[in-house]
């Protein structure tokens, strides 16, 4: 059927253009049509269907449908759903245009089926989203949208040249395994590195997302980094040297989240710690290892949606993202508070949310495949997204101490929104075989066995537990206005100071070279002039008797020149 | 909820009650484990009790290693903003107008 061949980016890049030009109930109505109609379109879209063409030497395939990307097709519909009815209160055209053409551009890069329009959709991705960081309209945003930006181009950059360097040497650019051959490999693997957060890369996320709208945040957490997952799963499966990257990710980021103060900023952190789950699933790279880590993505995408959600309702109501000024806001956001306990229970990985069926498969796979030590780091790593995610997030923004605030509960859109991702998160928790169908292996994986149930539940119970303790001992670090230096500080401080000592080092040289010669030169003219003041050389009074005498000395050097040449 | 400016968690004996139950899930949860035979693939997961001391441990240790960490790496508030921004910056969000 030739509507099948009808890319999944174009009806978004179509409903984004219809965003510019429509207003109120009238857009909202259009943009969620053309969402849902598109998924529909996309379900009966079968595995299989590509479109390609011929251009100079290479296959340019702009659209392939396998069943890895189905699945994040899928998910990119939902998350787009659900992030435009969450802001259909918002009056702002660029936002609103620009979420759908960001959206779209997530589709357009998963769908890719070689790397030349990968890397299209890759820079679209950059271009579009920072809109939503812009969008906050203040100076800080604006400067971490220019960081932002500055980060994500210069991954696509490394991309292309990565791909210029592997076609060159594989003759293909088809977006399929490449593993880590030469330096065409290296590169691309690099680029998406950026992107999926990399540790000491990881700081434009934590850098940008706080600082965008409270609805654009929703929309920046689905895609971007969840493109990157996909792409390192297309590419690099069982790459060794990712389980170890992604193990790392899953630590230290929850150090940070435990002292950092901006509760969205936190949850940038924990971003950065699930991404590692699936990277270190992709590194592991067997079936149910991968199967684990696109799943995880999947789920990770709503919970982590539903979260930002919740945290921007709090922000959009009162103004405030500190957990230091929050708390207590459970008496007037009562309804906010529970949809966001849905989301940190299914981060949390809790029996019966959706977490607890994603993340447990990584983890067997890891100790299947004798990981053993890396095994214990995504242990520890589950009990502290529970410290920072599960309890910290909910408790110092709706608990803890009453900060005073009153407010009511956000717009009704809001909370619809929220709602549609807590009933996904229960319903994929509850019966995960919907989810296990859409996956790319069949393993036979079961999350709901005995043992596992009853070890996840002790795992957090006790972490709680800890947290009760830590607490109530007065350990646990309060909430302070501050700034935590991360590698960040490389480039926000070091860098800049390093430039600007440069410059001013050679400002002064150079102001002491030209000092200098300016000083020569004056010195000259001074010498000049005094030679021409009275008392000077040049102005000294000579009696005419000399004039007289040179005369005659002269005229007798011209009589001997004429008669010695005549 | 309750009305009259009461609200659930205001009383401490309704905290005191929610830390109970918590208490009484762990005692529970660790009797669990003599009781189901949790099939292991290594052997650190066999000893009794290893979700839930490593649950307790890890969380406890990342606690005070952060608090740690907050010795070398915590900074003002402004430590960024006050050498990228311009000083005159000072903008309020358009959210506390909801604040009651």
């Amino acid at each position: 059927m030739w509507s099948n061949e009808i890319p999944a980016f174009l009806p978004f890049f179509i409903g984004a253009v219809f965003a510019l030009f429509t207003r109120g109930y009238l857009r909202g109505t259009l943009l969620l049509a053309i969402i849902a109609l598109s998924g529909i379109h996309l379900w009966y879209v079968p595995e299989g269907v590509t479109v390609s063409f011929h251009f100079l030497d290479y296959e340019l395939m702009p659209y392939r449908v396998d069943r890895l990307s189905l699945l994040f097709g899928y998910i990119f519909h939902i998350a787009a759903f659900i992030g435009v009815v969450y802001s259909l209160h918002v009056k702002d055209t660029m936002q609103q245009a620009s979420s759908l053409f960001y959206a779209g551009s997530a589709l357009g890069a998963v769908f890719a089926g070689d790397l030349l329009t990968l890397f299209v959709f890759w820079e679209l991705l950059a271009l579009t989203s920072v809109f939503l960081i812009w969008a906050r309209r203040t100076e800080r945003a604006y400067q971490a949208g220019i960081r932002y930006l500055i980060i994500q181009v210069l991954s696509g950059v490394i991309l292309l040249a990565g791909l210029i360097a592997h076609a060159s040497t594989s003759g293909s650019l088809s977006f399929e395994y490449i593993g880590l051959n030469g330096a065409g490999g290296w590169l691309i693997f690099l680029a998406f590195g950026i992107k999926a957060c990399f540790p000491l890369l990881h700081n434009w996320l934590t850098d940008a997302y706080p600082e965008a709208t409270p609805t654009g945040a929703v929309f920046l957490s689905a895609f971007t980094t969840k493109v990157a997952v996909y792409a390192l799963a297309r590419s690099y499966p069982g790459t060794e040297l990712l389980v170890f990257i992604g193990a790392t990710m899953t630590c230290f980021p929850i150090f940070f989240a435990v002292i950092e103060n901006d509760l969205r900023r936190v949850l940038a952190y924990s971003m950065i710690n699930q991404i590692g789950f699936m990277i270190c699933g992709i590194g592991i790279g067997t079936a149910l290892a991968l199967n684990g880590a696109v799943s995880h993505a999947f789920n990770d995408i709503i919970f982590k949606g539903l979260l930002f959600m919740s945290m921007g309702a709090v922000l959009h109501m009162t103004g405030r993202m500190n957990g230091s000024d929050l708390g207590g806001l459970y008496k007037s956001m009562p309804k906010t508070a529970i949809l966001c306990i849905v989301g940190a229970a299914s981060i949390s990985a809790f029996p019966l949310f959706s977490g607890f069926v994603s993340k447990s498969m990584v983890m067997s796979a890891a100790l299947e495949e004798g990981y053993h030590w890396v095994w214990l780091m995504l242990l520890f790593a589950s009990a502290g997204v529970f410290h920072h995610a599960g309890i910290k997030i909910p408790y110092f923004a709706f608990f803890a101490h009453d900060s005073g605030i009153r407010t009511t509960e956000p717009p009704t859109n809001m909370l619809i929104a929220m709602s549609i991702a807590a009933i996904l998160c229960m319903a994929i928790g509850i019966q995960p075989a919907m989810l296990y169908s859409l996956l790319p292996f069949d393993t036979g994986y079961n999350p709901y066995d005995a043992t596992h149930i009853l070890a996840q539940t002790q795992l957090l119970f006790f972490s709680a537990l800890a947290f009760v303790w830590l607490n109530l001992n007065g350990l646990y670090p309060p909430e302070l206005r501050s700034v935590n230096l991360d590698a960040e500080w490389l480039y926000r401080r070091l860098f800049p100071r390093i430039l600007s000592s440069t410059f001013r080092w050679i400002w002064q040289a150079d102001k002491a070279v030209r000092g200098a010669a300016l000083n020569h030169i004056s010195n000259f003219f001074t010498y000049l002039s005094q030679q021409h003041y009275p008392g000077g050389r040049v102005s000294r009074m000579r009696p005419t008797g000399n004039m007289v005498m040179w005369v005659t000395v002269l005229l007798a050097v011209y009589t001997w020149l004429l008669l010695s040449w005549a | 909820m309750a009305k009259n400016n009461q609200h659930f968690f205001d009383n401490p004996r309704n905290v005191q009650i929610i830390l109970y139950l918590l208490y009484a899930s762990c005692v529970l949860l660790f009797i669990l484990d003599f009781i189901i035979h949790r099939h292991t693939y290594h052997h650190w997961e066999g000893l009794l009790g290893f979700y839930a001391v490593y649950g307790f441990i890890g969380c406890v240790v990342l606690v005070l290693i952060a608090k740690w960490m907050r010795t070398f790496l915590m900074r003002d508030e402004d430590y960024y903003d006050r050498e990228e921004l311009d000083p005159v910056e000072v903008s309020k969000e358009e959210g506390e107008k909801h604040v009651v």
